[in-house]
């Protein structure tokens, strides 16, 4: 007798710690694996310029939150099977997620940069500064030109489900060997291995990467923006029409999203974000 | 359910099938080999030779898999010596990187199936052997060899299997085979459910395709 009361005891409190989440905490994921947008600090804890903000737009909207770790590559399925609520993963608003869920108004703005290891043929590449695929023009087309002919033959390396994996394969750079991982750390990992001639990701993420790790990795080209890569980043979030606009879990997530962008203007008019931003990127990335 | 997203993925899984079957056989090939070989050095006498065997297969049946082929690609692959030498020719690819990891982790299990299999053979067979006049390394590798693989059989079909599986780690190494093909298609369209049904009846039915044959050869083998 005695053991069945432990036994279903030890179930109660199993069963109590699952769900001390109430029904309207919001829960946040983030990777915990892109610094400085988000990342791990060494005793396990979620830091970063996302961990942060998602923690400031919480006391802006006054709800409680619970910021979740979830890998890349389940991050917007996960969303959609409702294991959390929102995105701050660095996530850039694109065409192609906006078919499957929705945006926030963007917080952040995010340049992309290729990076290769310290004397590499591919520096000294000449193209202007940045180019915003959006905008087009001869100059855009020219630096496509040659960075395809700098690429060709070589293998760039990038992260799953990213929208530097998306540009990479459309093909506005030729047709580049793409080789692709599932966190950034291990882009950067095969880049100074040498496996990679040259990697894509945030242009924060490298110079980060190469401060923390005394590493020669060198930024080379142009900054990347618009077209295949966005209009900044934003905080993720279902569209309410796939549970339905008229059911009460759709209604709850319109609603998330009215709140997410007024907590957002806030945070904005406070100097919130570019606080943070300035914080963690070295610079005022904010929008 | 999309129907749809299943018949446009269905061929791209398909041909990463060949990838994985490339993985796996190369993998069971120079396994084979190591198993064979590690099962010998066990079977000897002297204590430093097995136990060196022993150690072997002790250190590759404790650790994941996982954490092997992570050790052998980003591992090695961080010692800047290494890649001054020949040997980074080989290490720089993620596909001979894959292999080594698969070859040496099955060898290990191969060559405890082995071993158990030359220890069931009764001392009476190879004494029979002898009494005909028939030398050592002939009584092995005609008498020995082909009592253990007969032996071994089943085990060693349940390790296919599990090989099988096992390859599917090859895709956190970047290499496209049916599941690196699958978390691609997922990360465009954003629906995991059929994409990874799909991969995991392509799974299924090669293992199905493993079942029989080692059923079959355990038939064709059997004593009469």
């Amino acid at each position: 007798m005695k053991l069945k009361k432990i036994i279903l005891s030890v179930f109660a409190s199993l069963f109590l710690f699952s769900s001390t989440l109430s029904a309207d905490t919001i829960r946040i994921a983030t990777e915990g694996a892109y610094p400085p947008w988000n990342s791990k600090s060494e005793d396990g804890k979620l830091i970063g310029f996302e961990v942060e903000l998602a923690n400031w737009l919480c006391i802006y909207m006054a709800r409680d939150c619970k910021i979740v770790e979830q890998d890349w590559d389940g991050m917007i399925p996960a969303l959609r099977m409702r294991k959390y609520d929102a995105i701050m993963a660095g996530m850039s608003i694109t065409d192609e997620r906006k078919k499957v869920i929705t945006f926030s108004q963007g917080y952040a703005d995010e340049v992309a940069s290729l990076a290769v290891m310290k004397g590499s043929s591919l520096e000294g590449m000449s193209t202007p500064e940045g180019i915003n695929l959006s905008i087009g023009g001869n100059d855009v087309k020219a630096a496509l030109k040659t960075i395809t002919g700098a690429l060709a033959g070589k293998t760039v390396c990038t992260q799953t489900g990213t929208i530097h994996q998306n540009f990479l394969e459309s093909g506005d750079v030729g047709s580049v060997d793409v080789r692709t991982y599932k966190t950034q750390d291990e882009v950067n990992l095969d880049l100074t291995a040498g496996r990679c001639d040259a990697a894509l990701a945030a242009a924060v993420a490298f110079t980060d990467y190469a401060e923390k790790s005394g590493k020669d990795v060198v930024l080379v080209g142009p900054t990347f923006s618009g077209g295949h890569f966005g209009n900044g980043v934003g905080v993720g979030l279902r569209q309410d029409a796939q549970f339905g606009s008229d059911s009460a879990l759709g209604k709850r997530d319109a609603q998330l999203l009215k709140d997410f962008n007024s907590a957002i203007d806030k945070a904005r008019k406070a100097g919130k974000i570019s606080e943070l931003a300035t914080k963690w990127f070295g610079f005022d990335a904010s929008m | 359910m999309d129907l749809e997203l299943i018949m446009t993925s269905f061929p791209k899984l398909l041909s990463a099938t060949v990838v994985t079957l490339k993985l796996l056989s190369a993998s069971l090939f120079f396994g084979l080999f190591l198993g064979l070989f590690f099962a010998i050095l066990r079977l000897n006498k002297n204590r430093l030779v097995s136990g060196f065997a022993y150690g072997y297969s002790y250190l590759f049946r404790g650790t994941p898999l996982l954490v092997q082929i992570f050790i052998i690609y980003f591992g090695l692959g961080q010692i800047e010596y290494l890649r001054t030498t020949f040997l980074w020719v080989i290490l720089k690819e993620p596909y001979w990187c894959a292999i080594i990891a698969f070859s040496l982790n099955t060898g290990a299990y191969t060559s405890e199936i082995l071993r158990s299999a030359f220890e069931t053979i009764k001392p009476g067979i190879i004494e029979a052997g002898r009494s005909l006049g028939l030398n050592k390394i002939f009584i092995f590798t005609k008498i020995q060899i082909p009592i253990a693989i007969k032996q071994s059989l089943p085990a060693y079909g349940n390790e296919i299997i599990l090989m099988l599986k096992g390859t599917s780690l090859a895709s956190t190494v970047t290499l496209m085979d049916i599941t690196g093909v699958a978390k691609f298609i997922i990360s465009t369209t954003f629906r995991p459910v059929e994409v990874f049904i799909i991969a995991g009846s392509i799974y299924l039915f090669i293992t199905f395709l493993v079942h029989n044959l080692i059923k079959y050869l355990e038939k064709k083998y059997r004593y009469q």
